[in-house]
């Protein structure tokens, strides 16, 4: 099985092996936050560090105990889900920017930490050996980015979804209609997390190296233009928006030198013509079966 | 050595403060976290180096050019960026800010390249002197003395000027200052002018203390001034001034103290600490939630 499976991803392109591989992680890491900015409306500017712990959890986990990657993956995502709890518990009791300030605040201990601790080898990085399992790590990412839209999809048609959006759209009546809302913020944080570790994980193993400050405030940010390009609090959107992002540099790869230039820009002018992002405010159900009627006309 | 840490945390502080001014007169007056304003102060830096540099120009008139010189790019800013944006939800503004800080910074490396550069030694005389046990040098007093002229101006301007009036009443109600007469487009201009100049003054004294100014130095002393912003009472103009006092001698005494490799989780730390205790950071006023 795995040696087919291998065969088979040896037969891909390695370029666009490795461009759907980051797109996979990337619809993970920003399906996450998605959650938590998007539905639950908690802005969130501390999305890498949460992957940065799945990535160095899943990693030294690797190194020093060699346990199977399924299982690696699932701890690295428990244990940035584990964080999300512990810095929820105290800051989601502050608001709007506040919680922004203190999300961006622990993102830049975790790292400035991370650089300090022996463990994960202080500012050298850690060198990630190939995960513990037969099956190639593209699958994986496939597979786990394909689940985490089913699971997201699952929870925004959920009781917990909904009482997620009353959340956004109006706390106190949320809270007036019975919704105890710091413990669901707490569970829509450590979820969101929880995907952030795995997707940090995944992105240990796949990237081979791994540096506290590559989880630095741009990290966030990255995550943050994705979920917001695509449309907050969409799927389809997050998802649209994870692939763009990722795949933009390699088409503005002539232009290389001027494309953070061309990408800030690019965020201004989107927010005055399209304030709610590609797919915001477009009913992606919709929108699908009028394609699909259209052609059957 | 307590005092010469002090005057060394005092002097980091002040030029946290102008800074933070520039964020909380901002977020006081839109709500709006202007994440560019990092980069505001480093183009500050830039252009007064730059014209120390080519026209041999005294640090202090090329200081007053590019306080100009911000104005102008933080009006610009505000113009392109966010006013399209102001009936829009925060949240895209504070995007739009991100891509304007992404652009400004770029932009920087792409004219003055990746390493750091510094003013040439002759530009401002280094005189040391001691009182009591603490070293003084004339940079240290040169920031002391432009921080606290620039925030009495400040305080002169928004306490007994029609236009400080004018601010203080938009930063109240925004909507009903406008009824009164107010034009609110003018107020956020100026807003925007203020506290862009104050920025570039806080760049020049920076670039000049540490003798390094470069393209990414408007990241980490933009987010430390936002987080002495907050732990002073966002929209407080004296809560920013005592927060990044705060904030500078706080980080200066915990090197001192040997936890230099913590330097920039200091900050953060403290203000997450604070902000468990006093959601509306120090002289923050408490806004009642209305149904």
């Amino acid at each position: 099985m795995g040696d087919l499976l291998q065969q088979i991803i040896g037969m891909i392109d390695p370029y666009l092996l490795q461009i759907s591989v980051n797109i996979g992680i990337a619809i993970i890491l920003a399906l996450g936050l998605n959650l938590i900015t998007g539905l639950t409306g908690q802005l969130s500017m501390g999305h890498a560090a949460f992957m940065s712990i799945g990535a160095f959890s899943g990693a030294i986990l690797t190194i020093k105990l060699g346990i199977p990657f399924s299982l690696d993956i699932l701890i690295a995502g428990s244990m940035a889900a584990f964080a999300g709890v512990i810095i929820g518990f105290p800051t989601l009791r502050l608001t709007g920017d506040y919680l922004a300030i203190t999300t961006l605040g622990f993102a830049e201990i975790i790292k400035v930490v991370f650089l300090n601790l022996d463990i994960t080898n202080r500012a050298l990085g850690l060198s990630v050996p190939p995960p513990n399992t037969q099956i190639p790590l593209a699958i994986y990412v496939w597979f786990l980015a394909i689940l985490t839209v089913v699971i997201m999809v699952l929870i925004h048609n959920s009781r917990f979804g909904r009482a997620l959006k009353a959340i956004r759209e109006d706390e106190i009546a949320a809270e007036a209609m019975g919704i105890n809302t710091t413990r669901y913020k707490i569970m829509a944080f450590s979820v969101g997390a929880f995907f952030a570790g795995i997707g940090g994980g995944l992105y240990a193993h796949f990237i081979a190296y791994i540096n506290p400050s590559d989880f630095a405030y741009a990290k966030s940010i990255d995550i943050l233009n994705m979920v917001v390009l695509g449309g907050l609090g969409s799927i389809p959107g997050t998802v649209i928006g994870a692939s763009l992002l990722t795949t933009a540099p390699e088409f503005l790869g002539f232009m290389s030198k001027y494309r953070m230039l061309v990408y800030g820009a690019m965020l201004v002018f989107l927010m005055i013509f399209r304030p709610n992002g590609l797919m915001g405010g477009v009913n992606f159900r919709n929108l699908v079966f009028k394609i699909f009627s259209k052609k059957t006309n | 050595m307590f005092w010469q840490q002090l005057v060394n945390g005092l002097a980091l502080g002040s030029t946290y403060a102008l800074i933070a001014l520039g964020y909380t007169m901002v977020y006081g007056i839109i709500q709006l976290i202007n994440f560019a304003h990092g980069e505001v102060y480093m183009m500050g830096a830039f252009v007064a180096l730059f014209l120390v540099l080519a026209f041999k120009m005294n640090v202090f008139l090329a200081m007053i050019l590019a306080m100009a010189f911000c104005a102008v790019l933080g009006v610009f800013i505000e113009f392109i960026a966010y006013r399209p944006l102001r009936k829009s939800s925060r949240l895209s503004a504070f995007i739009s800010a991100i891509g304007v800080s992404t652009f400004l910074s770029t932009l920087a490396l792409l004219i003055f390249g990746a390493d750091a550069k510094g003013f040439p030694d002759n530009s401002f005389p280094i005189v040391r002197f001691t009182i009591g046990s603490a070293e003084f040098s004339s940079l240290q007093l040169l920031i002391f003395g432009v921080s606290a002229l620039l925030m009495l101006t400040l305080e002169f301007i928004i306490q007994r000027t029609k236009i400080g009036k004018a601010m203080r009443a938009t930063s109240q109600d925004y909507n009903t200052a406008a009824l009164m007469g107010v034009n609110i487009n003018l107020v956020i201009a100026f807003t925007f002018v203020l506290g862009s100049s104050l920025a570039a003054a806080g760049g020049v004294l920076v670039g000049i203390y540490f003798n390094a100014v470069s393209f990414n130095m408007g990241l980490m002393a933009g987010l430390k001034a936002f987080a002495a912003a907050v732990l002073g009472g966002i929209g407080s103009i004296r809560g920013a001034m005592l927060g990044g006092l705060f904030l500078g001698v706080v980080e200066v005494f915990g090197v001192a103290l040997g936890y230099s490799s913590y330097r920039d989780a200091i900050a953060f730390a403290i203000l997450i600490i604070f902000l468990l205790f006093k959601p509306t950071g120090l002289l923050g006023e408490k806004i009642q939630k209305k149904v």
